[in-house]
């Protein structure tokens, strides 16, 4: 029994962190919500520099070959950064998906290496969300069909652009013919696959939920601290100070079970699923009492453009309902404590 | 990360499985706020001691068994899945002891904890006074050195079931021209003393749940000081921390409730889905319990690798409580008109004793520190906010 990270997941992690504090300045957020793509090749170049997109690509195809565990500890990064990139769709998802195809090799060939090196961009179609993020610079689109997988190119697919209020957020309607041709799986086969994919999606969200809400918390101290009232920070207060000390034990007791979620989908545990569900439910409550608390304690700034509280805001409320929705994942939740027989009590907590 | 129990870690669940189930009383004890009461649960923190499962983590030689945080979760989980009963020396147990063990010396430890661990010493602890509750800083109770002998005159208050207690443990000002955190000393001292008076507090429930005491120039002598005289404060807060964070509130007690509220609603769904929030905290009471697990689990990982416990117990202190909240506020919900009976009165039927810790949970936000103290501990030393 070791519920702590590795040396070595901790160290890449902190790289990661010292990279994107430099790299990620909320300005230069702000320059790439402007463009029209939404998106920096720059930054896209010093993330695979980092080596981030290899990380889940398999050592034969050029990747590094990690997984789970270490992905949700880079998501909590990228959401403390808000990285206006579907970074982990293509490197997390995508690549854990190409990897798991049969026998498809000339698709694991072509792709995989992309992705390792930074150079592919693959959108993921799953009907939980009525969308698919960042569809028009994909080079490839990985969408399901009747729990099929279908790999298809961007030229095959007619997209609808549906502006977010989170502007770094590309979302699009994608309308494409499944055929024989782009059917890469079965639904045999493709239903886990697309069960993987969705619990893997609903854990990165959760993490970058975490480290959106760590942002959020942390700019609300920044700003009662410096903010004088009545002659004092207004941080002083007990009233400003408990709402920020309650943003403080929600992420606290959801950090763990995000980070059980991802062991469990390490490992391939029986309740993985309800563990993804459960740490979706709990990272998005954090996030959303931080993003509540700290526009409370910003005053009438936290409701200004001119504020960065906004930019993590509204991450937080657009991610609350991507990869599954409340409904959906409480759905989930429930289906396994209100079974016969569920296994829910003391010491039952890591069958 | 390994979220699996070792071999090893898995016999002694089994060794303790085996031994509650064996030895937990069938029937439950009477509450340990009755004196008749208080009897039955010393009697049986003397079966647990003759197991040696009544302080599992400590040495040997006091009576323990060396376990590690880890096997004491285990230990925890068993004992509350077998609705084994409260522990009536929890004071002794869980928080003085391992303050004992930091600050005490040899000959205090040899005196105390093997006594402590049979249920032979049962000890209520000795903080509040009527003009110090949350700002236990104000202590005013005051202890006299008189060669070697303190001489204890003043007041404490809310002091759970010392009105049946041996020992006491508490802060008494040794230093008269002090003030604040200074000048405080560390006392252990017999509740059977001349010149102590106690008198029984009655609880909202109607038990006397805790008592006043009265010292009038109360003899104590000086070896009965744990740590330096003057160092109290830093002692206290030591014990304060052990209380706030894992030992006061094991997670196993509060998956129990977790589990037994999912078995009610389940029982009880035609008519509690007719209010549609019950079902919604039914499952955020289970995924409650479960994060708190899964939180102390960390910390016990954390801790096993050196770490300390700072100001991140102040938020278990909040979670656990509040969610003791919740779970009971939403049983009681569940069991609609009848929740408000007595578990005797005629008509009770399956009530349980939801209604008893519905009253206790409402304590919860209360002792061991206010939640309002936690907050600001949270945000002066966790999140650097300015102190007030």
């Amino acid at each position: 029994m070791d519920f702590t990270f590795e040396e070595q997941q901790v160290a890449f992690r902190d790289a990661v962190r010292k990279f994107l504090m430099v790299e990620a300045a909320p300005e230069m957020l702000r320059e790439i919500w402007e463009t029209e793509s939404g998106r920096s090749r720059d930054l896209r170049a010093k993330l695979a520099d980092q080596g981030i997109t290899a990380l889940s690509v398999p050592e034969e195809f050029g990747g590094i070959g990690l997984g789970d565990l270490d992905w949700v500890l880079i998501n909590q990064e990228l959401g403390y950064y808000a990285i206006p990139d579907s970074l982990s769709d293509t490197a997390y998802l995508a690549a854990w998906m190409l990897t798991r195809l049969p026998s498809d090799i000339s698709l694991k060939k072509a792709w995989l290496p992309r992705i390792a090196n930074g150079t592919a961009r693959i959108a993921l179609g799953h009907p939980v969300n009525p969308f698919v993020a960042d569809a028009q610079l994909a080079d490839l689109l990985l969408l399901w069909h009747n729990d099929e997988v279908h790999a298809v190119q961007r030229d095959q697919v007619k997209l609808s652009f549906n502006p977010s209020i989170e502007m770094s957020r590309r979302l699009y309607k994608v309308e494409w013919k499944p055929t024989d041709a782009t059917r890469v799986a079965p639904a045999r086969i493709g239903k886990d696959l697309w069960e993987g994919v969705l619990n893997r999606a609903a854990l990165a969200v959760s993490a970058q939920q975490l480290g959106l809400a760590q942002r959020m918390l942390d700019l609300g101290i920044d700003h009662s601290a410096q903010r004088k009232q009545f002659g004092k920070p207004i941080g002083s207060f007990q009233a400003v100070k408990h709402q920020l000390a309650d943003v403080a034990v929600k992420i606290e007791f959801a950090k763990p079970v995000v980070f059980r979620a991802a062991q469990a989908l390490a490992t391939n545990r029986p309740r993985a699923a309800v563990h993804v569900s459960h740490a979706k439910l709990a990272a998005c409550e954090a996030a959303w009492l931080s993003a509540r608390r700290s526009m409370q304690v910003h005053g009438a700034m936290g409701y200004t453009w001119e504020a960065d509280l906004q930019m993590f805001m509204k991450r937080a409320w657009a991610l609350d309902a991507a990869w599954g929705d409340r409904a959906y994942h409480k759905t989930r939740v429930a289906k396994f404590i209100f079974a016969e027989g569920a296994e829910l009590g003391p010491g039952d907590t890591f069958n | 990360m390994r979220l699996e129990y070792t071999d090893r870690q898995q016999r002694f669940r089994q060794e303790v499985r085996d031994w509650l189930e064996q030895n937990v009383p069938k029937q439950p004890l009477r509450s340990f706020d009755t004196e008749e009461g208080f009897a039955d649960h010393r009697a049986w923190e003397g079966k647990l001691a003759g197991g040696r499962w009544s302080a599992v983590t400590w040495p040997k030689e006091v009576g323990g068994r060396g376990c590690d945080l880890i096997e004491w979760l285990i230990f925890e989980e068993e004992y509350w899945r077998a609705s084994a009963p409260l522990r009536v020396n929890q004071n002794g147990i869980f928080l003085l002891a391992p303050t004992l063990m930091e600050y005490g010396t040899d000959e205090q430890k040899q005196r105390f904890l093997p006594r402590m661990a049979t249920g032979e010493d049962i000890w209520a602890q000795g903080w509040s006074e009527p003009g110090a509750g949350s700002d236990m800083a104000a202590i005013r109770c005051k202890a006299v050195r008189d060669g070697d002998h303190y001489v204890i005159s003043g007041q404490k208050t809310w002091s759970t079931r010392a009105v049946w207690a041996d020992w006491l443990f508490g802060l008494f000002r040794t230093d008269p021209d002090s003030v604040r955190h200074h000048g405080l000393t560390f006392i252990l001292l017999p509740l059977n003393l001349p010149g102590i008076t106690i008198r029984p507090v009655q609880q909202l429930n109607g038990q006397t749940g805790f008592a006043e005491i009265f010292f009038d120039e109360v003899r104590v002598p000086v070896h009965n000081r744990l740590a330096d005289e003057g160092a109290g404060w830093q002692v206290a807060m030591a014990t304060a921390g052990f209380e706030r964070g894992l030992m006061l509130r094991s997670p196993g007690r509060f998956q129990q409730t977790a589990k037994s509220l999912v078995e009610l609603y389940l029982r009880h769904q035609a008519h509690a889905d007719a209010d549609p929030s019950v079902r919604d905290a039914v499952m955020q009471s289970w995924m409650g319990a479960e994060a708190y697990a899964l939180a102390t689990y960390r910390t016990a990982s954390r801790m096993a690798k050196g770490a300390q416990i700072g100001a991140e117990a102040s938020t278990n202190k909040i979670f656990w409580s509040e969610l003791d909240l919740l779970m009971h506020e939403t049983a009681m919900r569940i069991l609609g008109a009848r929740a408000e009976l007595m578990p005797h009165a005629p008509d009770a039927g399956d009530i349980g004793n939801w209604l008893d810790g519905f009253l206790f949970a409402q304590a919860g936000p209360i002792y061991a520190g206010t939640n309002e103290i936690q907050r600001n501990i949270i945000a002066e030393r966790m999140l650097g906010l300015p102190r007030s």
